[in-house]
């Protein structure tokens, strides 16, 4: 029987159980995917909010300024690159600057330091590329951006490496009542908890409603993403918000910890949880709106485009309670959720200490996540001694991102184990680049194969049915 | 020390490296980041290579063995397994792979042939979802050529780029069924032999004038809605077609790899996306010289193999001193011709100037000239994007000319 068993291994769940790996709990993380980090996390705008959107006095607000004072310890420990670039809210009018004094009061009653509207001239210094159409901004020091399925898998990681048990392909089918707990069943398994910890992003009210909680619904929101060759990730420096209207907070500019340039989301409502599609109409939105904010994007390097749904709870708020005991609630976690996360498994804790769960401390916690090793970022010494000791990491398999044999080796052979191709390439960034796996993408089946003991053919490319290579040819041998 | 650095081992790098050895250079190292030599050519299985450097039809695993066959009995050196991460101005060379670890190697010249890679489906902007089952037409003739492995079984291809149609071939071949080829502009990109021999004669659709709109499928493809475009290439309302499939590839165009000539602050075209270079094919930096598809994409390898001869023969006269750059002029274009390498010329010798138009002309005059001045004239039939064309100058034409300009007039 485990004492807490976490449903949904996105970045909340996973900071959860991370953060609960610190005693000597039995821990168990349930993903529906074949992987991690496979709802919202992997597809968001990445963005470490300052906190001055969120309305005051609202658990969004509280947990956004918390969760922006922690993000940069919880990188730090998770080695996970962080980066506080400060982000700038834009205006066009008067009316837009009225906005974004209202927003910059909103901050200081919220807590967020630093806050200022800077105006044109000086704008225009801190972001050569913005329009010329721009008047003022308000700059917050505090924003920052963070890659959020690396936070997610290496949460998991380290929650993994502290004990956790991690259950892929588990999709919950129904939660009873047991002695002391409950049971939490898929089609062919089930394990038995004391508490369960509900943060399955869009499917959250489907998963409350299993042990009676009808309290709310959650409903997706289609937000759609162009990400950019690192070619121009210098375009802006800071994360560019168009000042916030009835429509939303508009489409963003960023780079990311990576040095590419993102461009989105848009924001669209619809019913079907599992519609990821991008449409025509989105990349027409996001164009249009970049090219409003910032003097030359070039569109013409996008490498990708993606959509992510955004878990939009009926309250309006973050909905974290304990309908019922021993159950626990983190849904509605859409922006500012990444931020948020690790102030919610802050929260989480807290609540389970209120409700009596003996938290003691586990003596061989180790809150430190090496890093995966990053072979274009060490100095030429270090890459020496690295192949020398193991020459797969003189062998590059990824030319766009120069990732060698020897980091995807090791991606494979860590917590939480990758068991497909996308696996790979958030772990590692291998087909993350320019060519998009075409050059590479034979490689890392082949390594992935062999490294878990599979056929080649059986490699996919996000589990499921979502095979790479359909049967041999005619001469093929496998 | 090297006197010669020649970056790529696939039909460029060997035949430049030969040219340079011939002719008197023979401390030469060739870097290639694969497991063996001969570059793309490896999996390009079917014939068609070497009918104008040899007048025969091989494979491209043939043709790539006659120049590694030569590259072995002369003894040149070359290193596989290696990736080549810096080449710096001043000529050093950084590189990785699993024996040397990272090695620095100066060399007295550099010949760039790293190739050239697929235009990936991002930049497209496709609607829809992002399954398995879509596919560079090289990554899945990868797999179907060199791995044994088929990636899908209803094929739609779009981009009729020669892969692509060279891959509807080969997938056809392997029992898969193609069940067309959509290419957004009004003609296709790929060679007329190529259109006739792996689509017509198999009965694939080519639907000029089409592009996909919608990628369906949740796990693995299991379609795509196709549309007819406008001449402004946007979809045209009412003329959406769908396509049950398994898998979408995408010949939609190549990209010259030019990381490396970057690293080394070479000049490079923003048309041919690859250097900017002289007669000789050298960069705007002294001792560094490129060719084959890295300087511009090639339809047949046989040319490739010519001008990395050039380039070879070349870089020999840079080692030794003899390279005269003086009195070079600069070749323009007028648009029509989209570009010309070389893009400038020295006036003391003979040159073959190549040229890409930018859109299917029929009964054209091509036009060099100077200012007023027309120096040389030639009708031409027919002119198309997907064929490159080639004018040879004799040196006494353009010995008092400030410019050579390439213009084409429809008669």
């Amino acid at each position: 029987m485990y004492d807490v068993t976490v449903i949904g291994a996105g970045v909340v769940g996973g900071l959860v159980a991370r953060s609960l790996s610190k005693y000597k709990l039995r821990i168990c993380i349930l993903e529906s995917e074949n992987d991690v980090a496979m709802g919202a996390t992997k597809a968001n705008s990445a963005i470490v909010h300052a906190g001055f959107d969120a309305k005051e006095g609202s658990l969004k607000a509280k947990l956004n300024v918390r969760g922006n004072k922690m993000m940069e310890a919880v990188c730090n420990e998770l080695g996970v690159k962080y980066i506080k670039n400060g982000s700038l809210v834009v205006g066009f009018s008067e009316e837009d600057r009225a906005v974004l004094n209202e927003l910059m009061q909103r901050g200081i009653t919220n807590n967020v330091e630093g806050l200022r509207i800077v105006e044109k001239d000086e704008l225009h210094e801190m972001e050569p590329n913005l329009s010329d159409d721009i008047i003022c901004a308000l700059y917050a020091p505090t924003g920052g951006i963070v890659c959020p399925y690396t936070l997610a898998i290496a949460a998991i990681g380290n929650a993994m490496d502290n004990g956790a048990h991690l259950k892929c392909n588990f999709k919950v089918t129904g939660i009873d009542a047991a002695e002391n707990g409950y049971k939490v069943s898929s089609e062919n398994e089930f394990v038995t908890t004391r508490y369960v910890i509900n943060c399955a992003g869009v499917y959250s009210d489907t998963i409350a409603k299993m042990v009676g909680d009808n309290s709310f619904d959650i409903h997706p929101r289609r937000g759609e993403y162009m990400l950019l060759d690192r070619e121009c990730g210098d375009t802006v420096s800071h994360t560019i918000f168009r000042t916030p209207s009835k429509m939303g907070k508009g489409i963003l500019v960023t780079p990311t910890v990576h040095n590419n340039l993102l461009l989105g989301p848009t924001s669209y409502d619809i019913t079907d949880k599992e519609n990821k599609d991008t449409t025509a109409v989105g990349f027409d939105a996001i164009i249009n709106s970049t090219n409003e904010t910032v003097k030359s994007v070039p569109v013409n390097k996008t490498i990708t485009s993606f959509c992510g749904l955004r878990s939009v709870g009926s309250t309006g708020d973050f909905i974290i309670n304990s309908p019922v005991k021993g159950f626990i609630n983190a849904a509605g976690i859409e922006s500012p959720g990444l931020t948020s996360s690790p102030a919610i498994a802050e929260y989480i804790e807290d609540m389970l200490k209120a409700d009596g769960l003996a938290l003691e401390v586990n003596p061989d916690y180790n809150p430190i996540r090496k890093p995966y090793y990053s072979f274009q970022e060490a100095s030429p010494e270090e890459k020496n001694e690295t192949i020398k000791e193991n020459p797969a990491y003189g062998k590059i398999v990824c030319r766009c991102e120069g990732i060698t044999e020897g980091e995807i080796i090791e991606a494979i052979r860590r917590n939480p184990q990758p068991r497909d191709l996308d696996g790979i390439k958030r772990r590692t960034r291998a087909q993350m680049g320019r060519c998009q796996g075409g050059f590479c993408g034979p490689y890392v089946t082949e390594i992935l194969a062999k490294e878990l003991g599979v056929s080649y053919e059986s490699i996919t490319k996000f589990g499921g049915e979502s095979l790479i290579n359909v049967e041999l040819t005619k001469g093929g041998q496998s | 020390m090297k006197d010669l650095v020649i970056i790529g081992g696939g039909p460029a790098g060997m035949s430049a490296a030969i040219a340079a050895y011939e002719n008197g250079v023979k401390d030469i190292l060739i870097l290639e980041r694969d497991e063996n030599l001969g570059g793309i050519l490896q999996q390009c299985i079917h014939n068609g290579f070497g009918l104008h450097k040899f007048g025969e039809e091989l494979t491209g695993p043939e043709y790539a063995w006659r120049y590694e066959k030569k590259v072995r009995e002369l003894g040149i050196e070359f290193k596989l397994n290696t990736m080549v991460l810096d080449v710096s101005e001043d000529k050093v060379v950084t590189a990785t792979n699993t024996q040397d670890g990272i090695f620095q190697i100066e060399a007295k010249a550099i010949i760039l042939a790293m190739g050239c890679r697929e235009r990936s489906k991002g930049a497209l902007n496709i609607a829809g979802s992002r399954p398995a089952g879509i596919y560079s037409a090289g990554t899945a003739q990868k797999f179907v050529n060199m791995k044994g492995y088929l990636p899908g079984k209803n094929i739609v291809i779009l981009g009729s780029g020669d892969i692509g149609l060279i891959m509807a071939r080969r997938m056809t071949l392997e029992g898969a069924k193609v069940h067309a080829v959509c290419e957004l502009m009004p003609y296709s990109g790929g060679l007329a032999r190529n259109i006739e021999q792996c689509l017509n004669d198999f009965d694939i659709p080519l639907k000029l004038s089409h592009t996909i709109i919608q990628i369906h499928g949740k796990d693995r493809v299991d379609g795509v809605t196709i549309a007819k475009v406008d001449e402004r290439r946007k979809p045209i309302a009412g003329s959406e077609e769908y396509i049950p499939c398994d898998t979408i590839l995408f010949s939609v165009g190549l990209v010259p790899e030019n990381e490396l000539s970057r690293t080394a602050n070479v000049s490079l075209s923003p048309i041919t996306n690859g250097a900017i270079v002289d007669q000789d094919r050298q960069t705007s930096i002294e001792g560094i010289f490129s060719c084959g598809n890295v300087l511009h994409v090639h339809d047949l390898v046989d040319y490739v193999s010519e001008e990395a001869e050039i380039a070879g023969k070349a870089a020999v006269e840079y080692i030794k001193g003899t390279k005269d750059d003086s009195v070079l002029i600069p070749v323009k274009t007028d648009g029509k011709i989209r570009y010309t390498v070389p893009q400038r010329i020295t006036k003391k010798k003979d040159v073959a100037v190549y040229f890409r138009v930018s859109n299917i002309y029929k009964n054209v005059m091509i036009k060099v000239s100077d200012g007023d001045k027309t120096l040389l004239s030639k009708k031409k039939i027919k002119v198309a994007p997907g064929e490159m064309e080639c004018i040879t100058l004799k040196k006494e034409i353009f010995e008092n000319a400030k410019e050579l300009y390439f213009s084409l007039e429809e008669m």
